[in-house]
């Protein structure tokens, strides 16, 4: 569109290198939401303005430049104020940016304005995954990060081949129905995070003990990728967001499904794990693993995080010497640790949906690697 | 640098002992002359720029393709963190009062800073404070990586080196706070006879208001790292909810900080970009009292911007809404300031040595750093680029080529003066035009990444943000490696460099250049000059 030029202008700037896969975009991704359209409209309108201004002021100044240079025998003005055109200078921007203000204003009152929504997605940060509850639906489940660990870590070289949604995919989406208007509530677990999909318009902090609210309404079925956006810790480059649109009618063939593999409403609260456990793994997430704890699932899925690298004072995995002070102080100790948390450590290594077993299985599993 | 100060003959040197500088370190160590501070500050900020620009070019590094090759996330969370605070507490701000120690006393005809030996203090707590910051990286659990802004609760979670961080910015806020007592006191109260604030060159009235604004928010910066030692320590919860808190307390009040902070990082840059400019038209600054009133509001506003830091938070509407009406407000005085900068200009006589280039380089890449900035003034379209690349962009190009250009435009400038010698010309001029190659080929392509979504802070990503992050690494090298030229070229003029003249600069007319020998001597204006 109204782009053509800029992008021939970065893909000549950049034309040399180009492989046949690069990618050079200019633009703001394309807008899902009527929000996202609006602010994209917004930043369009001022981006002419400011070009406009900006050739104007400079094309003043780099003809001065090359007229008024002492090497051209140049003689200076001695002026040095006046009063019309300060005042003019000063009073036009101020009207231009009104002009600016004004849809600006329209627009945030929009974004501000959740009243009259279809549906509630209750969205709940945690160091490093995200919970996505559908009260009016019955559905909650956890979202992870899935592009395997192989892929990411290159210190030995190239890696695993990367997927094409290399670090913006998920086991399990947010999944919401297209044309309807989707309340999001959004808080977090542990630290500040920020729910941002681009395409969306919203990009929201989930603040620990607070609910804020944000909300988007899709037209187009289609899935909408984006990140956290507020730094969190150790991954937070690894906690994306993918939402799934889909048509209403598949949107409620999906709260079925889902539904059937939720638990029954707290039959038994005591009920063995592995009874449960089907309801986490559904999508083979790392979340919970299944039947009988496994230390080692647990591990790679959630304490690998910062025992494998040692971050913010984690123990090693192995590491003989960090361990042994540790586990002088015996297993109850650990596990208690491991359970609420210790120092940097939040409870259960930042994921709440594991069963105690399986964290109590997992500290066997690294003090057992330590003897 | 330093050793091309030295004490020189003056009328009554033979009465005075402690005219001359002391030899070796006490020199430096008891020193009480605001030249010898201004050359400390100096160099402690080279070296500063030096390590937070390795911390750079290994962030770079990592950036250079997806994957993690280098690091492990912690450990670039930890660069990321100790680069933004080592380049804003380490290089910016100490470079500019460096400049103030040497060149505000000479610009109004005084003898010295008002209060000697509480500069000295203001220096040598720099050294203390910077080895805690760095010396996180030799603590347990690594150096903070929380980001410079030290948002609680992750700020909580940080090991015994956030403790070390707090202790650290303790201070060097005392530093600042001391420095700027200093500073007002010393405009204030000893000009020389004549030389009426209207009069003061503008370097100096930008740095009277920065002052005030050091005064202002530093304080309140300590009360907020002051509640996070006793929420990490102390038991108290001011935030977290648990509690009875609330963590975006403490955004307000960081922020309250914060913006007032970006205008710390800016006035005295302002100041020197006006030095210049009329000194290389040959002719006098356009506009010298709205300049004047330009700053003041501009320092006025940055008290009710904060908000604006904060747009995704979750404010009510009106909350957002009036940020973003006052962030935008505070385009016009910065206006008039680049429209007065362009009139000063504007049918002058101009030639264009090193200093006057990057005051040019200063003028057009701040401006679109103001207008990315407007751009992120609209609350709607911030919120759709908040915490991405295209704020980095943003506050890279109001600090890197707003502040540091200005820093360095003023080095160029003030290093006849300073040293009495001449710098290499040319290679001045190749260290410019490297910079600001390497600086747009790192920094404008982070506009696109930030438009396509790529949050800032991250070690790792989405493989359609490859291409752009290659050209930045390769900008950022250039540009980093470019700087070696700039010491290159001090340390082989301050050596062998030709003498420079008392006025250097045809155009220059503040006193440094019309009353005083290059080098400036190292005791000036014991008589207070009278200004006509």
């Amino acid at each position: 569109m109204h782009l053509k030029h800029l992008r021939a202008l970065a893909a000549l700037a950049a034309a040399l290198p180009l492989t046949a896969l690069a990618t050079y975009d200019v633009d703001i991704l394309e807008p899902a939401s009527s929000t996202a359209q609006e602010a994209y409209n917004l930043h369009w309108g001022i981006m002419y303005v400011c070009v406009a201004i900006f050739f104007i002021v400079f094309g003043a100044m780099f003809w001065s430049i090359f007229h008024h240079r002492r090497s051209k025998g140049a003689k200076a003005a001695q002026f040095h104020e006046n009063t019309t055109i300060e005042v003019i200078w000063t009073i036009v921007p101020f009207i231009v940016l009104i002009g600016m203000a004004y849809p600006a204003t329209k627009t945030m009152l929009e974004m501000k304005d959740p009243s009259g929504y279809d549906m509630t997605v209750k969205v709940t940060a945690y160091q490093w995954r995200w919970q996505y509850d559908y009260p009016q639906d019955g559905v909650s489940f956890f979202s992870n990060l899935s592009t395997p660990r192989d892929q990411i870590d290159n210190y030995d070289g190239a890696g695993a081949a990367k997927n094409d949604n290399y670090l913006l995919e998920v086991d399990r989406p947010l999944v919401v129905p297209t044309g309807k208007k989707v309340r999001l509530l959004i808080t977090s677990n542990d630290v500040i995070h920020g729910w941002y999909v681009p395409q969306l318009g919203v990009n929201q902090y989930g603040i620990p003990g607070f609910i804020k609210d944000a909300w988007f309404r899709i037209e187009k079925p289609g899935v909408y990728r984006g990140q956290c956006s507020q730094i969190c810790g150790k991954e937070h480059g690894y906690m994306p967001i993918v939402v799934e649109a889909r048509s209403p009618e598949q949107y409620a063939a999906w709260v079925k499904d889902q539904k059937a593999k939720m638990p029954a409403p707290a039959p038994a609260p005591a009920a063995a794990p592995a009874e449960a456990a089907p309801v986490q793994t559904a999508s083979a997430g790392p979340a919970a693993p299944a039947g009988k704890a496994d230390g080692k699932a647990t591990f790679d899925g959630t304490c690998t995080a910062c025992h494998s690298t040692g971050a913010a004072g984690a123990p090693k995995f192995g590491d003989k010497a960090a361990w042994a002070p540790r586990l002088a102080k015996g297993l109850p100790a650990l596990y208690n640790s491991a359970l609420h948390g210790k120092n940097a450590m939040p409870p259960k290594g930042g994921n709440p949906a594991l069963p105690d077993e399986a964290v109590k299985a997992a500290v066997d599993y690294m003090a057992a690697a330590a003897k | 640098m330093s050793t091309a100060i030295h004490a020189h003959d003056h009328p009554h040197g033979e009465a005075h002992e402690h005219h001359g500088p002391p030899r070796g370190i006490t020199r430096w160590l008891y020193t009480t002359n605001h030249k010898d501070i201004g050359t400390m500050y100096l160099i402690f900020s080279c070296v500063m720029f030096f390590v937070g620009g390795t911390m750079a070019m290994l962030i770079r590094a990592e950036l250079f393709k997806p994957g993690l090759q280098l690091f492990n996330p912690q450990f670039f969370n930890s660069l990321t963190t100790v680069h933004g605070l080592v380049m804003i507490f380490g290089a910016i701000m100490p470079a500019f009062v460096g400049f103030a120690n040497w060149l505000v006393p000479m610009q109004v005809g005084a003898a010295d800073m008002a209060f000697p030996r509480m500069n000295n203090w203001s220096f040598w707590l720099l050294i203390p404070a910077s080895i805690l910051l760095m010396g996180g990286f030799l603590a347990p659990g690594g150096a903070i990586a929380s980001g410079w802004t030290l948002y609680p609760p992750l700020s909580i979670q940080q090991g015994i080196s956030m403790d070390m961080t707090i202790l650290a910015i303790h201070m060097l806020g005392a530093s600042s706070i001391m420095g700027s007592i200093n500073i007002i006191t010393t405009i204030l109260n000893m000009r020389a006879p004549g030389m009426t604030l209207m009069k003061m060159p503008l370097f100096v009235w930008t740095w009277l208001i920065t002052a005030y604004l050091l005064i202002a928010v530093m304080p309140v910066l300590a009360g907020a790292i002051t509640m996070l030692l006793t929420d990490r320590h102390f038991g108290t919860s001011f935030f977290s909810a648990a509690g009875g808190g609330d963590p975006t307390m403490f955004l307000h009040i960081f922020w309250f900080f914060g913006h007032p902070e970006v205008y710390i990082m800016i006035l005295p840059a302002f100041g020197i970009i006006s030095q210049i400019i009329p000194a290389f038209a040959r002719k006098p600054l356009f506009g010298y009292a709205s300049m004047v009133y330009a700053t003041a509001s501009i320092a006025l506003l940055s008290f009710i911007v904060w908000g604006h830091h904060m747009f995704t938070v979750g404010m009510p509407a009106a909350g957002n809404l009036f940020f973003m009406y006052a962030t935008i407000l505070i385009s016009v005085p910065t206006g008039v300031k680049v429209f007065n900068w362009i009139s000063t200009m504007w049918r002058g006589s101009m030639s264009f040595e090193t200093p006057m280039l990057f005051a040019i380089g200063f003028l057009c890449l701040f401006t679109i750093g103001g207008f990315s900035g407007l751009v992120l003034a609209i609350a709607p379209v911030d919120i759709t680029l908040h915490n991405t690349y295209y704020v980095v962009a943003h506050f890279h190009y109001v600090l890197v080529s707003g502040a540091l250009f200005a820093i360095m435009g003023g080095v160029y400038f003030w290093w006849p003066k300073w040293s009495g010698r001449m710098y290499n010309e040319t290679l001045g001029k190749w260290h410019f035009w490297l910079s600001v190659i390497g600086f747009n080929v790192a920094f404008f392509p982070q506009h696109f990444l930030g438009l396509a979504g790529m949050p800032r802070r991250i070690p790792d990503y989405a493989l359609q943000f490859a291409e752009w992050n290659m050209w930045s690494s390769i900008g950022a090298w250039l540009f980093g490696a470019s700087q070696l030229l700039l010491v290159y070229n001090l340390v082989t003029s301050a050596r062998s460099g030709r003498a420079a003249e008392q006025k250097q600069w045809e155009g220059a007319d503040s006193l440094e250049w019309t009353h005083l020998p290059s080098p400036a001597p190292y005791h000036t204006f014991e008589t207070a000059p009278v200004i006509k």
